[in-house]
């Protein structure tokens, strides 16, 4: 761990990120402390710009205040990319292992239900499930794991495939033990740091879907979020450009040091890897 | 078997895997339009205002709403063969026609930002590896990593704010200016100016990676043994980077390409929703809002198509490229 600690830390801008994420995770920890009140609520003056008011960074056409939506969006973009992602990393670890473990038939089929998965553009798939699930943060969450295991599915696949003949697995073999124990207990905790390494990044890409979406009004109604307030305000661009400046502001700023700490991670966790990009 | 016929039948081969996958797609859109609440004879039933069960039941009869899912599900496929979509309600129009509508501006803006994206990424990489020079690496590098981290609509409201708002350049959306009724070339300029800021804005991220990627590829091409061996032949630098690396170097360049073209095609639905141009993304926005499913899952099945045809097409373009790569 220390060790770890160590390779992590002479990624300078790997700790930046690092820092950067613990703010956003204060910021959406205490949002009900800093910004005691729904931010869906008219809050004052409408369109106040920043530093006006009261309004620390403006408010919307609707007298919302533009601080405390971020603040609450904050608490959405965070759960739904970590939530989003575990489905994702799950669906592709029951595929990836399958697949590599048995081979044959097996693997046949569920690489091409893949391919199927990875050919089909994957941000017009989500905007359709969540279309026809109706807009919630469930069938949001449901959307973007569903649209992105396919990559979580092959690089598990190909880790399987190589460890599977590997002496330490044909030994349990010898062993008696069941397939199950095998590729839960022996092989998935040996290729536990590209997974983490995959699953960060995709943390990343789920808050910039989940933006895409809630920005065209296909978010949950009831909850802020980032795209929403974004999407709220382009009709008063003219006017008002801080109220869909800030929150992208949020989501850029987060989504760069989520693959910030990514990269840091994968540096740290597979030194051999470091001469790939 | 000449080299001609071989791509040929590469191609058809290409087409025929192709085919599985085309008809997964169909039968998840099938189960999607199962999934959602109501048919369209409720849909119908909707519009008209007031509609009696028994009328109901007897327009299920008509459309074969009322039959079981397998026999359903086939119906759908063969219609999905004679390229009948469906129809929309909203527009009054099958859904086919609509989309061959549309689909002209949304080609445009691809293809624009295709050649954008990997025609300038090309050049800076190029040059980026030709003068080493270790700010300019920074400054890529730095670019991509923001690009990458940006919603793709906030950038297009950004410049939308900068350039049409501030600075008078551009328009802030649409396709062309309809009211003034340009013909001729002045249309084509008129067009010409609304495309930059959507193009920009979808070509972006692109550019940076492709930028990154090119100069990587070219780093490496540099080291390899063929190199030593053109400039012992005693090759001139220009002819060795022109000619013999940089066509190794584009391999993996145009591999990239292939493979991001699904997410451009996402990216079209963002970027023409922000700036109004009327093409294939702009009218799934407008479907969501109608809920004009049929709609919705014509414009999905064509964008899955797309995603195949131009992985073919990067596929041939690959092996004209390297001849090394069997077609057959």
């Amino acid at each position: 761990m220390r060790d770890f600690w160590n390779r992590y830390k002479r990624n300078r801008s790997a700790v930046f990120g690092l820092v950067v994420i613990f703010l956003v995770i204060l910021m959406a920890a205490t949002a009900d402390l800093l910004y005691a009140f729904d931010p869906f609520r008219l809050a004052g003056k409408p369109l106040s710009s920043p530093g006006t008011n009261g309004f620390l960074l403006g408010s919307d056409s609707l007298g919302r205040d533009v601080a405390a939506g971020i603040v609450h969006g904050a608490k959405t973009s965070l759960l739904i990319g970590l939530v989003a992602t575990l489905v994702a990393v799950f669906i592709g670890i029951l595929f990836g292992a399958l697949a590599g473990y048995y081979g044959g038939q097996i693997d046949n089929i569920l690489m091409r239900v893949t391919e199927v998965f990875q050919t089909i553009p994957s941000f017009i798939f989500a905007i359709l499930l969540v279309a026809i699930l109706k807009p919630s943060i469930y069938s949001v969450v449901i959307a973007i794991s569903v649209v992105s295991w396919p990559g979580v599915a092959r690089l598990v696949r190909g880790e399987f495939l190589s460890l599977k003949n590997r002496e330490f697995v044909q030994a349990c073999h010898t062993l008696g033990m069941s397939d199950l124990r095998i590729m839960l207990r022996e092989i998935l905790p040996n290729c536990l740091s590209p997974i983490i390494v995959i699953g960060s990044l995709m943390i990343a890409t789920a808050i910039l879907i989940e933006s895409g979406l809630s920005f065209l009004g296909l978010g949950d109604p009831n909850i802020m979020s980032w795209g929403f307030q974004i999407g709220a305000g382009r009709t008063m661009l003219r006017s008002a450009w801080w109220v869909c400046t800030f929150p992208g502001v949020a989501i850029l700023i987060t989504v760069l040091a989520i693959n910030l700490v990514g990269e840091g991670l994968n540096d740290a966790l597979n030194p051999r890897l470091r001469e790939r990009n | 078997m000449t080299r001609s016929s071989k791509i040929f039948k590469f191609v058809l081969k290409r087409l025929l895997q192709g085919i599985p996958i085309i008809l997964a797609i169909v039968i998840i859109n099938f189960f999607l339009l199962n999934l959602a609440d109501g048919d369209a004879v409720d849909v119908l039933a909707g519009e008209a205002g007031s509609a009696t069960p028994e009328y109901m039941a007897e327009l299920r009869a008509k459309f074969g709403l009322d039959q079981p899912l397998p026999v359903q599900l086939m119906v759908y496929l063969k219609n999905v063969v004679m390229l009948d979509l469906g129809y929309s309600f909203r527009h009054d129009m099958p859904v086919s026609e609509l989309i061959v509508d549309r689909f002209w501006p949304t080609a445009l803006l691809m293809v624009s930002t295709i050649i954008l994206a990997v025609g300038f990424g090309i050049l800076l990489g190029l040059l980026a590896a030709m003068r080493l020079n270790t700010w300019k690496d920074a400054v890529i590098t730095v670019f991509a990593l923001i690009t990458y981290a940006t919603p793709l609509f906030w950038v297009g409201l950004m410049m939308i704010v900068v350039f049409s708002l501030n600075l008078g350049w551009f328009p802030t959306s649409g396709m062309e200016n309809v009211a003034a009724f340009y013909e001729g070339w002045d249309r084509v300029k008129d067009i010409a100016v609304h495309l930059v800021l959507p193009t920009i804005t979808l070509s972006l991220f692109y550019l940076a990676l492709y930028t990154r990627m090119m100069r990587a590829s070219m780093l490496e091409q540099y080291g390899q043994d063929y190199v030593i061996t053109a400039r012992a032949k005693g090759l001139t630098e220009r002819r060795i980077t022109f000619v013999h690396v940089l066509r190794n170097a584009l391999l993996p360049v145009v591999t990239m390409a292939g493979v991001q073209v699904g997410a451009l095609i996402g990216g079209s639905v963002i970027v023409e929703s922000v700036f109004a141009w009327p093409g294939l993304g702009m009218l799934a926005f407008e479907s969501l809002f109608a809920r004009d499913l049929n709609l919705l899952l014509g414009i999905f099945l064509l964008s899955s198509a797309l995603v195949i045809v131009v992985n073919l097409i990067v596929d041939i373009i690959y092996s004209l490229l390297d001849p090394r790569i069997e077609v057959s």
